[in-house]
């Protein structure tokens, strides 16, 4: 079972989530100009990466809002979590752009930690002010 | 069959309404251990879903007839008869006696559409979307504890927060109304599979503790 840290909600059990799919892949800027090869390309075609790999997750039994995260294919450990429409954060998990949304310490969403606090979400303040605390009842 | 002479107006219809868990109230007064954990169906309740963004012009206005929106998860919001529960960023659920209803004379749902307006957002009447469990006493939470994941520790889980969860599999909103009482908030569809659940859950506090 995967812990999963909801920008809103907090570490919330992975049975709450699903599973979006691969991130980042852009609507194309003129549709009907694509091919029936590039339209199947952008319909159909993603990647299937081993190891890190940018996802869509949707906190459906929650907040109902969907985000981003970076999470290792290989371990299923979770590098980042990031909101939608912001940068892929590099592999380390620190965010690449100047909007420094993704700051999510490995160790404060991976399983099985052990951390007494309630390590929550740490998504910048300025990005999501609601989240900078654990909210109550989140799951340690 | 109803008897469709006593069909006289709202008051008619509330008499011969059935709560989605009517069926279950025999075996949820056999399945109570008083002074262990006690389950009962709430009564009727008004309720609204409310998208508004809480920071616009229009959110204030919601907040100033709810008294006020919950600003993040596990926050509840309002005064005392009315509560709103915090859903989403932008969503809430207000709850309030079934006597807040317009159409008993209440004026809840009128005037929180009227608060909203023109501005984006929606106002829903969703009073029959949603059944109230209360589960309470000093087991009730090791009740919650065998299909819900969330901790549920007083340290942790407050009196007056509430989230949206999943309790025995099924997406509820949880309230902690008291320091051992719980308000669940099922889908009237669930009401049945959750009640059910809930009173197979109780059972083993039925027969004494093995140490």
């Amino acid at each position: 079972m995967l812990l999963i840290s909801c920008p809103n909600c907090g570490s919330r059990d992975e049975t709450e989530f699903h599973y979006g799919g691969q991130a980042h892949v852009a609507y194309p800027e003129n549709p009907n100009e694509l091919n029936d090869k590039e339209w199947a390309h952008f319909l159909f075609y993603r990647e299937n990466t081993k190891g890190i790999f940018a996802e869509r997750w949707l906190h459906s039994t929650g907040c109902r809002q969907w985000f981003n995260m970076l999470r290792d294919t290989v371990t299923y450990d979770i590098k980042a979590v990031y909101p939608m429409g912001t940068p892929r954060p590099d592999a380390a998990g620190k965010s690449t752009a100047e909007t420094g949304t993704a700051s999510l310490a490995a160790d404060s969403t991976t399983t099985g930690t052990a951390a007494p606090s309630i390590s929550g979400t740490s998504i910048a303040p300025a990005a999501t002010p609601a989240s900078t605390t654990a909210p109550k009842g989140a799951t340690k | 069959m109803a008897n469709t002479a006593a069909l006289d107006g709202i008051n008619g219809l509330r008499d011969i309404r059935r709560s989605p868990a009517s069926h279950l109230a025999a075996a949820m007064d056999a399945g109570s251990i008083q002074g262990t954990v006690v389950l009962k169906e709430g009564l009727f309740q008004t309720m609204a879903g409310v998208r508004v963004d809480p920071r616009s012009e229009e959110g204030s206005r919601i907040a100033a007839v709810t008294g006020g929106l919950p600003a993040r998860c596990g926050d509840v919001g309002g005064t005392d008869r009315v509560t709103v529960l915090w859903l989403g960023p932008s969503e809430f659920l207000v709850v309030a006696p079934e006597e807040a209803h317009d159409s008993l004379g209440g004026d809840l749902i009128g005037s929180l559409v009227a608060a909203l307006g023109d501005a984006p957002g929606q106002v829903v009447d969703l009073s029959a979307n949603r059944t109230t469990f209360e589960l309470s006493g000093p087991r009730a939470r090791a009740v919650l504890e065998k299909g819900c994941a969330l901790d549920l520790h007083p340290r942790s889980f407050t009196t007056g927060a509430a989230l949206s969860t999943e309790v025995g599999n099924i997406p509820v909103v949880l309230q902690k109304t008291g320091e051992e009482s719980y308000r669940i908030f099922p889908r009237a569809s669930f009401a049945e599979f959750l009640g059910r659940w809930l009173l197979d859950a109780m059972r083993e506090f039925a027969s004494p503790e093995v140490p």
